[in-house]
């Protein structure tokens, strides 16, 4: 089938291009687009590495077609941090408390802990681990992300406070 | 991995939908969620040549209660399921069953629709719907039908849907008051495939009596408890009747041997989680609510 149009708007910055419909979505934002921050794992929905944000929704970008997001309003890791000098809280504590070894996991792991923290600015460590347990990590064991989502939770709340 | 190529449509309303699934229905596939579809055309285990995607279809995208049901659109997400108030208060038993579906990244675009027309043996939606006895809305150019959960769900992946059908809405009855219910399931880890799933819902009146029992078990296809549901009723709620309605519903029931477990050990899982979900809904419902 011929190429289709699509126009989608990333981390407030509208992107377009011709798509076969057969192309992933993560691979439309990686390869077409150059936004590598998205990491693409199993290709089958299972480990998570290629969580984004579709319309405020986090979703695996290897589960859907670039042609099925177009017109739609998309945030991947590369949009987290507010500007070029500083970070997301979340990542501020990721660095500062060791919740990444290699890396390959964090931007989908990211995306995830930010949408737990709006729904659940509070979250336990038990609703922690059911939130993440979309999101496969082979180094961490997962302690120090916890340990680092509950610490960006704090740095947020105190922030919210001190607004 | 990459699917093999295929025709997109894009429809946006349910009769032009229909009209190309009439038109393409022996050679093409229709994408809800495509938290199953989509997997299995990466792997291209499914090559199909045209793809009617029906996410563009907010018409079908919809909770309601009418005439005393709950009526779910068939492109509403599980997730919209889940954080429903409608559907916590009245229906509790689904949101319960919704909360297992793998994680919250698919629940936030797998449907309703989608998880039952698929029909996959370990899904929590099919057993859900079996044990509140819904039944589902199926369309095509021609016709519109009513169909049971219990009649739907044919085999493995199968169901009652015709080639040129599609699942448009569930509908879903309202429960005794005071019902207690119960979704439980055992998996390798969170989010995995059910080995073993149970559902059930229990009515009390005011002597602690069942006066309502549903029961459904995970299977090639949903299946329905019926042995346990006639030891339940109109019995006094105890441990001990827990235990016989297990045990009783678990013998013979038809389980699959895999490499993930064996039907022995489905079978006996199953029984456990019936006991278990069985004393949960019973501590949940409120004797003497329903008359």
């Amino acid at each position: 089938m011929s190429k289709q149009h699509v126009r989608i708007r990333i981390n407030g910055r509208e992107y377009q291009g011709e798509v076969e419909p057969r192309k992933l979505l993560v691979d439309f934002i990686r390869d077409d687009l150059g936004l590598t921050g998205t990491h693409v794992g199993c290709e089958h929905g299972v480990c998570g590495a290629c969580t984004i944000v579709l319309n405020n929704e986090t979703v695996r970008s290897c589960l859907m077609f670039a042609v099925q997001a177009d017109g739609a309003e998309l945030k991947t890791v590369e949009g987290l941090a507010p500007n070029a000098t500083e970070l997301h809280p979340l990542q501020e504590s990721f660095w500062e408390l060791h919740g990444l070894q290699c890396g390959f996991c964090t931007p989908g792991i990211l995306l995830t802990a930010e949408a737990l923290l709006k729904e659940l600015p509070d979250p336990t460590d038990h609703e922690i681990r059911e939130w993440i347990s979309g999101n496969l990590c082979r180094c961490t064991g997962y302690q120090n992300i916890v340990a680092a989502i509950q610490d960006a939770a704090k740095k947020m709340e105190a922030a919210r406070k001190s607004a | 991995m990459k699917p093999a190529p295929f025709d997109y449509y894009e429809p946006r309303t349910v009769g032009e939908t229909l009209t190309l699934l009439a038109q393409f229905n022996e050679t093409g596939k229709l994408l809800a969620g495509g938290q199953s579809l989509v997997p299995m055309m990466n792997m291209r285990l499914a090559r199909p040549a045209q793809v009617i995607d029906l996410n563009r279809l907010s018409e079908l995208d919809y909770l309601k209660v009418e005439d005393g049901e709950l009526r779910i659109g068939a492109m509403t997400r599980q997730r919209t399921l889940e954080r429903s108030v409608v559907v916590r208060e009245g229906w509790p038993l689904l949101q319960e069953a919704t909360r297992y579906i793998g994680h919250v990244q698919i629940r936030n675009r797998g449907t309703v629709g989608g998880s039952l027309a698929h029909a996959f043996p370990s899904a929590e939606l099919p057993v859900a719907m079996t044990t509140l006895n819904a039944s589902f809305v199926l369309r095509s150019a021609q016709k519109e039908r009513v169909v049971s959960a219990q009649e739907f769900f044919v085999d493995v992946m199968t169901t009652a849907l015709d080639s040129e059908e599609l699942l448009v809405e569930a509908r879903v009855p309202r429960l005794p008051t005071g019902t207690g219910y119960s979704f439980q399931e055992v998996s390798r880890r969170h989010g995995d495939f059910a080995l073993a799933g149970v559902a059930v819902l229990l009515a009390l009146d005011t002597d602690s009596k069942i006066s309502y029992a549903r029961l459904a078990f995970t299977g090639p296809t949903p299946i329905r408890g019926a042995k346990a549901e006639a030891i339940l009723l109109g019995q006094k709620s105890s441990e001990t009747l827990f235990r016989e309605a297990a045990q009783r519903a678990t013998e013979g029931l038809e389980q699959d041997s895999d490499i993930h477990a064996s039907a022995e050990y489905r079978r006996h899982v199953c029984g456990v989680l019936a006991r278990r979900a069985c004393a949960e809904a019973a501590a949940r419902a409120t004797p003497g609510a329903s008359r």
